[in-house]
């Protein structure tokens, strides 16, 4: 009846986790329903991989239609059936196509594919866990993505077609089904598979931050973590707080829509019909959708700044500039994401009072990410830089970053938005500061963590071609539209060739869309890299990277539980790379200070004063060598 | 002690049970979305409630929170090792749980039946509170399975870390539960007309 009744059976058969490393698993349960937090992030890169191959095709079949509004390809007919009548993307569907297209790669891509896959992989391995706080919660994580993934894509095959009112989906479009052919059975399915994306997302947050803050190996105290764990520890904390208020939006939407309430519709008339709503506020939804939808684009982006940081201090062999101020600008741009949501109503209606205020939050949001952006350049400066293909992403990173950050700048700016609301201009910003930077943290994590992901190493010649290619494209598909925006052509229009102050930029989207494909077309090349080195990639040593970090310390083949004896202690921050004194240039983790009496300084031992003694003994000798020389 | 250290990397309730607080948040969350939403809702179009909230709920809101004072007294008894008390304790508080349920269902047909203040109503401040109920009722129903799953261990001799265990997390959500009705039923009042 005591404590010791559970700890009797010490470690091998333990409740309904079997976490002994040493049973034979079925097919079943190594691969389809595992609880190991390494698989369920394969599963997590893998499904997220597929949609965003997707989403790209998406995008690449809207983006023919923008260059040739007016020719015709049989071929798509032959493809689409109905969706495309006449050799031409129907109006409809190509609204279906945007909104599909932003939902997948907002959500399954950037959250699931990104958080889902390396808050999976890094966070038990750089904490030095086992597993996660609640693996069985883990694997119904993943379960419910691939549902919501599924349900999400089944909605191609109704008969009127996916959701088409734009990835943010505000009513009345979206809570009339008779609105529009998307607003129907498409619109449902929509809802459905983002009820069950919110539960996959919490479900896996809880995990991440219960992880984080429960299961750090000995020593390894929060100013000791990768700049990767804090980055996912606070990411999993917006989603935990913003999720659940897109949910209560949505529950709302759902009543409006099939129960018959008004929380949102006021005054509509269909097809001549008066209805009876009366009194509700479309704008009450786009506060509810916005106050997850703002912090959701830091949760798309703190995972690839996390690991942009961590990816470049390993390359460039020096320590990350500023590790403290990283830290502090990731809890400001944590704190301040959900105080600026106001800035995408600017032009809705809204007080100016309160859009100078919203205003005013969002500006200072420049300041973080200025910090964080400066200590990136920072580190590196003067590093012995190693460009490996995960390197030359995450650089890609940052110049996205700087790009698409500026504009946020005129964005950011209640008076401008009046002019740049929903144009290019928009498209371009968010497309280069959360669309290409986050997609470009999440290639420089796959190449960086691919080792340690198949043991096996990607062939960087590849990475090479993929990087510099998908680079310049990303460029040339986005920066022109900044233009289009400034000359006000709004997003989201099916035919440039229907107005005629549009015309003009007719030539600019072939332009942009035969970047699109070339893009596109590269992605194979990184898809075939991708799975060939899974099988036939050359074997990985166990740190290829030179790495301080906890997860390098693994064997390279998997084991349920990591670590085949007791976890590593932790003695060290992470960033020990070329320290002065010191016989190589990086320090693992788990070196203790000891071992490393040459390169050791005073700041290592500014809450030790007896290392500190010990230091002073050792240099004092050191210095009574020299003298006796 | 060496060994029960190496137990705790393999399985750590202390973390799971964190995972319920965090849970927490969330559901706070949920419920201060819905709340917010009727403050910009009422707010911006001049609809208020206009409903005198019916006795069932005061009675309801006296249930829930006797419920709490007998399961802080299942905790305490399961600490003590006195499991026939915890038992007896917890099977109070799963009655008091039932009748909590009972009466919100039934204040929802006062409200409906003898106040016609309908869900889908024009004035959607007065759906807001189906919702309020209707939200807080699905987390009522999960603390209740979760409580008869608590139940179900004390007869079936589980550790006692286990039995433990259990009794927190069911405290944490019900004694969360607690609150947030309080918060509602405080926020309906400040709200009525």
């Amino acid at each position: 009846m005591s404590t010791l009744a559970v700890h009797d059976h010490a470690g091998t058969h333990h409740d309904e986790h079997g976490h002994e490393h040493h049973h034979d698993q079925s097919f079943l349960s190594k691969y389809v329903f595992s609880m190991d937090h390494k698989m369920i992030a394969k599963q997590f890169l893998i499904t997220g991989i597929t949609m965003a191959v997707i989403a790209m095709i998406l995008s690449i079949l809207f983006r023919i239609q923008l260059a040739y509004p007016d020719k015709t390809f049989p071929l798509l007919t032959t493809l689409l059936g109905r969706f495309a009548p006449n050799g031409r993307i129907s109006p409809d569907f190509y609204l279906a196509l945007v909104t599909i297209h932003g939902t997948i790669m907002v959500f399954f891509v950037l959250t699931a594919g990104l958080s889902g896959t390396f808050a999976n992989l890094l966070i038990p391995l750089q904490v030095g866990a086992r597993d996660m706080a609640s693996p069985f919660m883990n694997m119904l994580s993943y379960w419910f993505f691939f549902l919501a993934s599924v349900i999400m894509l089944s909605s191609f095959f109704v008969q009127k077609g996916p959701a088409s009112g734009g990835w943010t989906i505000y009513p009345p479009l979206s809570a009339l089904p008779k609105a529009m052919p998307g607003s129907g059975e498409g619109m449902t399915l929509w809802l459905i598979s983002m009820v069950l994306f919110v539960a996959s997302s919490l479900m896996g947050g809880i995990n991440y931050v219960s992880t984080v803050l429960n299961m750090r190996t000995k020593g390894m105290d929060l100013w000791k973590m990768p700049l990767t764990i804090w980055a996912l520890f606070l990411t999993a904390i917006l989603g935990i707080l913003a999720f659940p208020v897109l949910v209560a939006g949505v529950v709302l939407l759902i009543f409006d829509r099939s129960v018959g309430t008004s929380f949102y519709l006021s005054d509509i008339v269909l097809n001549g019909v008066q209805q009876p709503f009366e009194g509700g506020s479309p704008i009450l939804f786009q506060h509810l959708f916005w106050f997850l939808g703002h912090p959701e684009v830091y949760i798309v982006i703190m995972p690839a700044m996390g690991i942009s940081s961590e990816i470049m201090s390993v390359n460039s062999r020096k320590p990350i500039f500023g590790y403290h101020a990283m830290v502090y600008s990731l809890i400001g741009i944590t704190v301040l994401s959900f105080i600026v949501w106001g800035h995408h109503m600017f032009v809705t209606g809204m007080n100016p009072f309160l859009g100078g205020v919203f205003m005013i939050t969002t500006l200072i949001i420049a300041v973080p990410s200025a910090v964080k952006t400066f200590n990136w350049l920072a580190t590196l400066w003067r590093g012995n830089i190693r460009f490996t293909p995960a390197m030359l992403f995450a650089i890609g990173m940052v110049s996205f970053f700087i790009s698409g950050g500026l504009t946020g700048i005129f964005l950011g700016n209640a008076a401008l938005d009046i002019n740049l609301h929903d144009t290019y201009f928009v498209v371009a910003h968010f497309h280069l500061v959360m669309g290409s930077a986050a997609i470009f943290g999440m290639l420089a994590g796959v190449y960086h963590w691919f080792p340690k992901m198949f043991g096996r190493m990607m062939d960087e010649k590849l990475g090479y071609l993929h990087f510099w290619l998908t680079f310049i494209c990303a460029y040339l598909v986005f920066f022109p539209m900044h233009f289009m925006g400034l000359d006000g052509v709004p997003r989201r229009y099916y035919a440039f060739t229907e107005f005629a102050s549009m015309q003009k930029w007719l030539t600019i989207n072939t332009f942009v869309t035969w970047a699109a494909i070339i893009a596109a077309l590269t992605q194979f090349g990184f898809l075939y890299n991708f799975f060939v080195s899974i099988f036939k990639g050359r074997k990985a040593t166990q740190n290829p990277w030179e790495s301080n970090t906890l997860e390098w310390t693994t064997p390279v083949e998997h084991l349920h539980g990591n670590w085949p004896g007791e976890i590593p202690t932790v003695y060290r921050w992470p960033y020990d790379y070329s320290k002065p004194g010191a016989e190589e240039d990086y320090i693992p983790q788990t070196v203790p200070y000891s071992q490393t009496m040459s390169s050791n300084v005073p700041h290592d031992f500014e809450d030790n004063p007896a290392g500190l003694e010990e230091l002073n003994k050792f240099t004092s000798t050191l210095k009574a060598n020299e003298q006796v020389k | 002690m060496a060994r029960m250290e190496q137990d705790n990397d393999r399985l750590n309730l202390g973390a799971k049970k964190f995972n319920m607080w965090i849970f927490i948040f969330t559901s706070f969350m949920l419920f201060a979305a819905f709340t917010s939403g009727f403050i910009v809702y009422a707010g911006g179009s001049g609809h208020g409630l206009n409903v005198i909230m019916p006795q069932s709920f005061l009675y309801s809101t006296i249930v829930i929170v006797l419920s709490s004072g007998t399961l802080f007294l299942a905790s305490r008894a399961a600490k003590a090792l006195q499991f026939d008390k915890q038992k007896l304790y917890l099977w109070i508080t799963l009655g008091l749980g039932l009748a909590f349920f009972a009466l919100q269902i039934y204040a929802c047909y006062v409200l409906t039946y003898k106040m016609q203040i309908y869900f889908v109503d024009p004035n959607a401040s007065r759906s807001f509170v189906y919702v309020f109920v209707g939200a807080h009722l699905v987390h009522i129903f999960a603390a209740l399975l979760l409580l008869i799953n608590t139940l179900i261990g004390t007869y079936r001799n589980i550790p006692q870390v286990r039995n433990m265990f259990k009794m927190e997390l069911t405290s944490i959500f019900w004694h969360f539960l607690d609150i947030i009705w309080i918060y509602l039923y405080v926020f309906l009042l400040l709200n009525h007309n």
